[in-house]
C-alpha cells in the first residue's frame, strides 16, 4: 500500500487552492451569464434584425400603373404585357461568359454590356439586373430555347406602359426611368426602387404619379448562407396604381390632332360650366412609347432639334400674344369700368396717329365709322386703340387677370407657363422702364408684351361664355375642383345651368358666392354684349370668321379671330403689302381663334392656335369649325353621362 | 448505504450501484438527452447520420462510464502512468499515421472509429499528474527536480498537439495540467515565471502559428475586420444566439443554423444552435446542468481522503468547467475561436469518450472512496 505522503497538511493545501479555483469559476460563470443576458435579452432585437437580414432576401417588382381613361372610358394610357430578361448576378456561374452569350443571342451593343456590368457592380449580387425590358417575341423565344445554358438569367413576363394614340401625348405625358432628380422631388419614390419601375415625367402621368404609380410588390425568399433560395416566404403582389377617368374626349383629341397635322399649334376645348377640359392637343406630337423603355439617342436628338418642338405642350407652355382674341376682354373691361359705352363710335381710316406714332388697323382701307359691336365683329384695331387709350393698361390687366390670364390654371402640370399680363408695375419690375402710352394701344389689340397660352385663351372664352363666372379648368374626375364643390352644394346638377343662365345681372346674393363660383362682372349685360358681338363676328356677313360659320342651329357658334405678329412690321413692308405666305416661316403671324358653342345655349369654349399660320380667320377658324361640329355631335353622349349623374363625379 | 467507518475491502455490484452519485448521473443523462435533440436539429429535423451516430456513441460511452465507475480506483491509480504513456505513443503515431482533415493531422484510423488521442490526453495528463503529486511529499513539490518532471509531462503532449495543429485542444490539455500543478501546491512565483516566459515566447510562438490561426486571433480582437472570412463564425454565432432572445425561435426553427449560416454546428457551435432555438432560458438550463456537474465532482472530491482522489476530482472538475467555459466563451465571442467542443453535447466520439472516462474515474473515486489505492 502506497501511503499518502504529506498527510493532512497536503490535503488542506489542496482544499485552499481549490477555493481559489472555485472563486475563478464563479467569476467566469458571471461572465458567461452576463454575456448571455446582453446578447439574448438586451440586444436581442438587434440580432433578430440581423438574423432576418441574413435569412430573407427581397425582390421588388414594379406594379402596373393605373390606367388613364377619357370621359367615356376609352383607355388613353394603359398597360401591356412585355417580355423582360432579368439577370441575378449571384446565380451566374461565370458572369462575363454569360454576358458574352447574351450579347450574341440578343445582339446587345458593347456599350449596353458595359452599362449592365456597371449596374451589376453598383448593387447587391442578388438584386436582379434588367438585361432587356422589352424583348420581342422572337428574342424571348430564342432566350427560352437557350435557357438551360444561361444559368442566372430569368425571362419574365411583366407589364409596361403603352400609349395607343399619339394625339394625347402632351396632356397625358409619358413615363420613363427614375432619375436622380425624380428621387429628390418625389419622396414616395424612395421605397419604390424596383427593377423596371417607371415614373411619370410630364402631363397627367406626372401630376397623378403618386397615386397612379401603385405600390411596389415584393417576393420574399428565405435563402441559405450560400444565397440559394430555399423557399418563398411571402409574396406581395403590390397594388396596381389607381386608375383615373379624365374629362378628355379621345375622339376629339384624335380629330384635333389630325387637324393640326403638319402644323405647329394647339387646340383646347373646355366645358364652360364645369371647367372640364375636353380637348388639349399640341402639335406636332411625339411617340411617348419611345420613352417607356428608354429613348435612343437618335430619336431623342430628332425630337429636341425639331423646329416645332414636339415635346413642348403648346396648349400649356406655348406663349403667344393673344392678338385680336383679346378684344372681347378689352371691351368688357372698358364697359365694366364705364370708360365707354357700346354706342361709342370711332372713325377708322386704316390708321391713327397718336403721341407722334402711327398706329395701323389690319384693314388698310379702314372700317369707316364703327361702333363697339362692329369693332369686335370686324376686329377694328383703330377702335380698340381708342378704347385702350381711355381704359388704361392697369385696368385692362386687372380684368385680364380675373378672366384667367397671367396665371397657371390647370393644377399639377409643372410645364404650364403663366404668361404675361402687362401693366405699368410689371414693366417697371421686369424691364425696369416706365410704361409708354403707345404700349397701351398695342396692348389694346393683344400685341406688345402680352403672352398667353392657348389654355388661358380657352378659359378666358369660357368665362365670357358662361356669363362671366370664374369657372376653373379641371381634367381629372374625382379631383376636388371649383365645380365639384359647387355641384356638391347645389346637389341637383340640373339646376346648375339654370344658375348660370339665370338673369342675376347685378343682383347676386351671398349664397351665390358661397357656392364657389364668383361673378366677374358688375353688370352682366356687358358680358352678354360681347357674346353677341362674337356671334356677329362669326355669323353675320363682314364678320372675321363668317367664312367658318356653321349654319345648323344647334351647331352655331360665336368666335373671335386673332392674328398675332411675331415681328414688327416695318412701314416699308406695310407699303409693299407683303403677304404672310411670302414671308419666311418663322416670320409669319400666328393664327388664333377663340369661340364658344352653341351660341343659343353655350356649352363649350374653344381656342385654336396655329403657329405661323397666317391669319386667324384663314387658318385657325376653319379648324375650330370642324372641331366644334364634332364637339356638338358628341354633345348628347356627354350629356347622357351627366344626366345619369348619381352622385359620382362626372 | 451504511458503513461503520471500517475500510471495506469488497463491494458488491449492488453496493456500487447504490453508491453512485445520483445527481451527477442524472445530469450527464440529461445533457445526453438534450444533445440528441440538438443533434436532431442540426440534421435539419431528420433522424439522420449525426443524430444516429451521436445517440449510439452516447449509449456506448455512458455504459463505459458505469463500467469505469465500478472498477476500483486503485486500478486507475496504478495504471495512470501507463495510460499517459500509451496516449503519448498514440499522439506520436498520429504524427506519422494520422488522418488529416482540413489541414490538421489529429486522428488515428482504428477501423471501428477515428480516434483523436489529443482528447484522451486531456484526462490522461490529469490522471498522471494527480498520481505524481500523490506520491511525492508536500515538501518536495517546489523542488526543481519535482518541478521539471511534471513540466515535461505537460509540455510534451501540448507541443505534439499544437503542431498537429490544434490550438484549442492543446490549450485545454495544458489547462488541465496546470490546474493539477496548482492544486498540488506549487508556489505562485513559479506560475509567475511560467507566465512571464509565456509572454516572452509569445512573439516567437505566433511566428509558428499557421496563417489561419493568426487570423482567428486577430479577428477575435476585431470581428468586423473580415466579416465574410474569419470573422464570419463569430458574427454569425452572435447573431444566432442574440436572435434567440428570451425563449428562442423554437425547436427546429433556428434559421441561422437551419440555413447553414452557422459553421461547425454539430461540433463546436452546438451551443449556439441550442441557444438560438431555446433562447436565454435554454442556454441557462444547459449552463446550470454543467455547473451542477462541476459542483457534484467537486463535492465528490470533498468526501475523498486521498490526495490522488482530491487532486483528480478537483482538477477534473475544473478542467471540465474550463471546457464548458472555453466553448461558451468562444461561441459567445468572449474569446478567440480555438476549436473546443462542448462536453457531451458536441458531436465527436473521442471527446465524449474522454469526458465519460473522466467522469467514470470520478465516480469510481466516490464508489471506492473507502478503499485504499494499494
Amino acid at each position: 500500500m502506497i501511503s499518502d505522503s504529506g498527510g493532512g497538511s497536503k490535503i488542506r493545501l489542496i482544499g485552499r487552492r481549490m477555493f481559489v479555483l472555485t472563486a475563478a469559476k464563479a467569476i467566469i460563470v458571471f461572465g458567461v451569464v452576463g454575456r448571455l443576458i446582453s446578447l439574448q435579452i438586451n440586444e436581442s432585437k438587434k440580432y433578430k434584425t440581423l438574423s432576418d437580414k441574413n435569412r430573407f432576401r427581397e425582390w421588388k417588382f414594379a406594379p402596373p400603373r393605373g390606367v388613364i381613361k377619357d370621359y367615356f372610358g376609352e383607355e388613353i394610357a394603359s398597360n401591356e404585357k412585355v417580355f423582360q430578361l432579368h439577370l441575378i448576378p449571384e446565380n451566374a456561374e461565370n458572369l462575363s461568359a454569360l454576358l458574352y452569350r447574351l450579347k450574341n443571342i440578343l445582339k446587345i451593343s458593347d456599350n449596353a454590356v458595359l452599362r449592365i456590368q456597371k449596374k451589376i457592380k453598383s448593387q447587391k449580387p442578388w438584386d436582379p439586373v434588367i438585361i432587356s425590358d422589352n424583348l420581342t417575341w422572337a428574342e424571348f423565344s430564342r432566350i427560352n430555347l437557350f435557357l438551360h445554358e444561361l444559368q442566372g438569367v430569368e425571362p419574365i413576363i411583366s407589364v409596361a406602359r403603352v400609349y395607343r394614340e399619339q394625339s394625347s401625348s402632351h396632356v397625358i405625358g409619358y413615363v420613363s426611368k427614375i432619375s436622380k432628380r425624380d428621387l429628390q422631388q418625389k419622396n414616395y419614390l424612395a421605397d419604390m426602387k424596383a427593377a423596371g419601375m417607371r415614373v411619370g415625367k410630364t402631363g397627367l402621368e406626372n401630376k397623378l404619379d403618386s397615386e397612379i404609380i401603385g405600390n411596389v410588390g415584393h417576393k420574399r425568399y428565405e435563402v441559405n448562407a450560400f444565397g440559394k433560395r430555399i423557399k418563398e416566404v411571402s409574396i406581395d403582389q403590390g397594388k396596381s396604381g389607381k386608375s383615373y377617368k379624365t374629362t378628355l374626349d379621345l375622339e376629339l383629341q384624335n380629330l384635333s390632332a389630325n387637324l393640326l397635322k403638319d402644323k405647329a399649334g394647339a387646340i383646347c376645348v373646355m366645358d364652360i360650366y364645369r371647367g372640364d377640359i375636353i380637348t388639349m392637343v399640341s402639335s406636332p406630337t411625339f411617340d411617348p412609347n419611345k420613352f417607356v423603355h428608354g429613348i435612343n439617342t437618335k430619336d431623342w436628338k430628332e425630337l429636341i432639334n425639331h423646329r416645332d418642338k414636339p415635346l413642348v405642350n403648346k396648349a400649356l407652355s406655348g406663349l403667344y400674344p393673344p392678338g385680336s382674341t383679346i378684344k372681347g376682354l378689352v371691351a368688357i373691361s372698358a364697359l365694366e369700368n364705364d370708360v365707354v359705352n357700346t354706342k361709342m363710335v370711332q372713325q377708322c381710316s386704316g390708321s391713327i396717329e397718336l403721341y407722334g406714332e402711327k398706329f395701323h388697323c389690319w384693314k388698310k382701307k379702314g372700317h369707316g365709322f364703327v361702333d363697339m359691336r362692329k369693332a369686335i365683329k370686324e376686329s377694328c384695331d383703330v377702335y380698340f386703340y381708342e378704347v385702350a387709350r381711355r381704359l388704361g393698361i392697369d385696368r385692362l390687366s386687372e380684368t385680364a387677370r380675373s378672366f384667367g390670364l397671367g396665371d397657371t390654371m390647370v393644377k399639377g402640370f409643372h410645364e404650364e407657363k403663366i404668361g404675361v399680363v402687362p401693366n405699368t408695375k410689371w414693366k417697371k419690375q421686369r424691364i425696369g422702364k416706365s410704361w409708354y402710352l403707345g404700349e397701351t394701344l398695342h396692348s389694346g389689340i393683344g400685341q406688345g408684351y402680352w403672352q398667353t397660352t392657348p389654355m388661358q385663351l380657352c378659359l378666358m372664352t369660357a368665362r365670357i361664355a358662361n356669363g362671366g363666372y370664374d369657372v376653373e379648368p379641371r381634367i381629372v374626375l374625382g379631383e376636388k375642383s371649383k365645380f365639384s364643390v359647387f355641384a356638391e352644394k347645389k346637389k341637383n346638377p340640373k339646376s346648375l345651368e339654370e344658375f348660370f343662365n339665370s338673369d342675376v345681372s347685378n343682383e347676386f346674393d351671398d349664397t351665390t358666392i358661397n357656392l364657389g363660383y364668383n361673378p366677374l362682372f358688375r353688370n352682366q349685360e356687358n358680358i352678354n354684349f360681347v357674346k353677341d358681338a362674337f356671334f356677329g363676328a362669326t355669323n353675320e356677313p363682314g364678320g372675321t370668321s363668317y367664312g367658318s360659320r356653321l349654319n345648323k342651329k344647334e351647331f352655331m357658334f360665336a368666335g373671335k379671330t386673332g392674328t398675332s405678329q411675331v415681328r414688327r412690321i416695318t412701314e416699308k413692308q406695310r407699303e409693299l403689302e407683303i403677304k404672310n405666305e411670302d414671308l419666311p416661316y418663322e416670320q409669319r403671324d400666328h393664327a388664333l381663334f377663340v369661340a364658344f358653342a352653341p351660341y343659343n345655349e353655350p356649352q363649350y369654349s374653344i381656342s385654336v392656335v396655329v403657329e405661323h399660320g397666317g391669319s386667324g380667320s384663314k387658318s385657325a377658324a376653319p379648324i375650330a369649325k370642324k372641331v366644334i361640329k364634332k364637339l356638338m355631335e358628341r354633345h348628347p353622349l356627354r350629356k347622357k353621362i351627366q344626366d345619369n349623374y348619381k352622385g359620382e363625379d362626372v | 448505504m451504511f458503513r461503520s467507518g471500517s475500510i471495506q475491502s469488497h463491494l458488491t455490484l449492488r453496493d456500487k450501484i447504490f453508491s453512485l452519485d445520483l445527481t451527477l448521473t442524472i445530469c450527464i443523462f440529461l445533457i445526453g438527452i438534450i444533445s440528441f435533440f440538438a443533434m436532431y436539429s442540426t440534421d435539419g429535423g431528420q433522424f439522420a447520420y449525426h443524430t444516429q451516430s451521436h445517440i449510439v456513441r452516447f449509449l456506448i460511452f455512458f455504459t463505459l462510464f458505469f463500467i469505469i465507475s465500478f472498477v476500483k480506483t486503485s486500478f486507475w491509480y496504478s495504471s495512470a502512468t501507463i495510460f499517459y504513456l500509451g496516449i503519448l505513443i498514440l499522439l506520436i503515431l498520429v504524427k506519422f499515421f494520422g488522418l488529416t482533415s482540413s489541414g490538421s493531422q489529429r486522428w488515428l484510423d482504428l477501423y471501428f472509429l477515428n480516434l483523436q488521442p489529443s482528447e484522451l490526453m486531456k484526462i490522461g495528463l490529469i490522471l498522471f499528474l494527480a498520481k505524481y503529486y500523490h506520491k511525492i511529499s508536500s515538501g518536495d513539490v517546489n523542488k526543481f527536480r519535482y518541478l521539471a518532471q511534471p513540466l515535461l509531462a505537460l509540455l510534451f503532449p501540448v507541443i505534439l498537439v499544437i503542431t498537429q495543429p490544434d490550438l484549442g485542444t492543446s490549450f485545454l490539455i495544458a489547462v488541465g495540467g496546470v490546474i493539477v500543478v496548482w492544486l498540488a501546491g506549487v508556489k505562485m512565483k513559479f506560475f509567475a515565471y511560467l507566465g512571464g516566459l509565456f509572454l516572452l515566447s509569445a512573439p516567437v510562438a505566433i511566428s509558428f502559428l499557421k496563417p489561419y490561426q493568426k487570423s482567428r486571433i486577430l479577428t477575435f480582437l476585431d470581428p468586423s475586420r473580415d466579416p465574410l472570412g474569419a470573422g464570419y463564425q463569430i458574427t454569425q454565432s452572435k447573431i444566432a444566439i442574440g436572435s434567440g432572445g428570451l425563449f428562442g425561435k423554437g425547436f427546429l426553427d433556428g434559421s441561422q443554423s437551419y440555413l447553414d449560416y452557422l459553421p461547425e454546428k454539430h461540433t463546436d457551435f452546438i451551443f449556439t444552435l441550442f441557444s438560438e432555438e431555446f433562447g436565454f432560458f435554454g442556454s441557462m438550463t444547459i449552463l446550470l446542468i454543467y455547473i451542477l456537474i462541476t459542483w457534484r465532482i467537486v463535492n465528490i472530491g470533498h468526501t475523498l481522503r486521498t490526495s490522488f482522489g482530491k487532486l483528480y476530482c478537483y482538477s477534473f472538475a475544473t478542467a471540465f468547467f474550463s471546457y464548458v467555459a472555453v466553448n461558451m466563451g468562444m461561441v459567445l465571442g468572449l474569446i478567440p475561436i480555438v476549436g473546443a467542443p462542448l462536453p457531451i453535447m458536441s458531436y465527436g466520439g473521442s471527446s465524449m469518450m474522454a469526458i465519460m472516462i473522466g467522469l467514470g474515474i470520478t465516480m469510481s473515486c466516490k464508489i471506492h472512496k473507502d478503499q485504499s489505492l494499494g
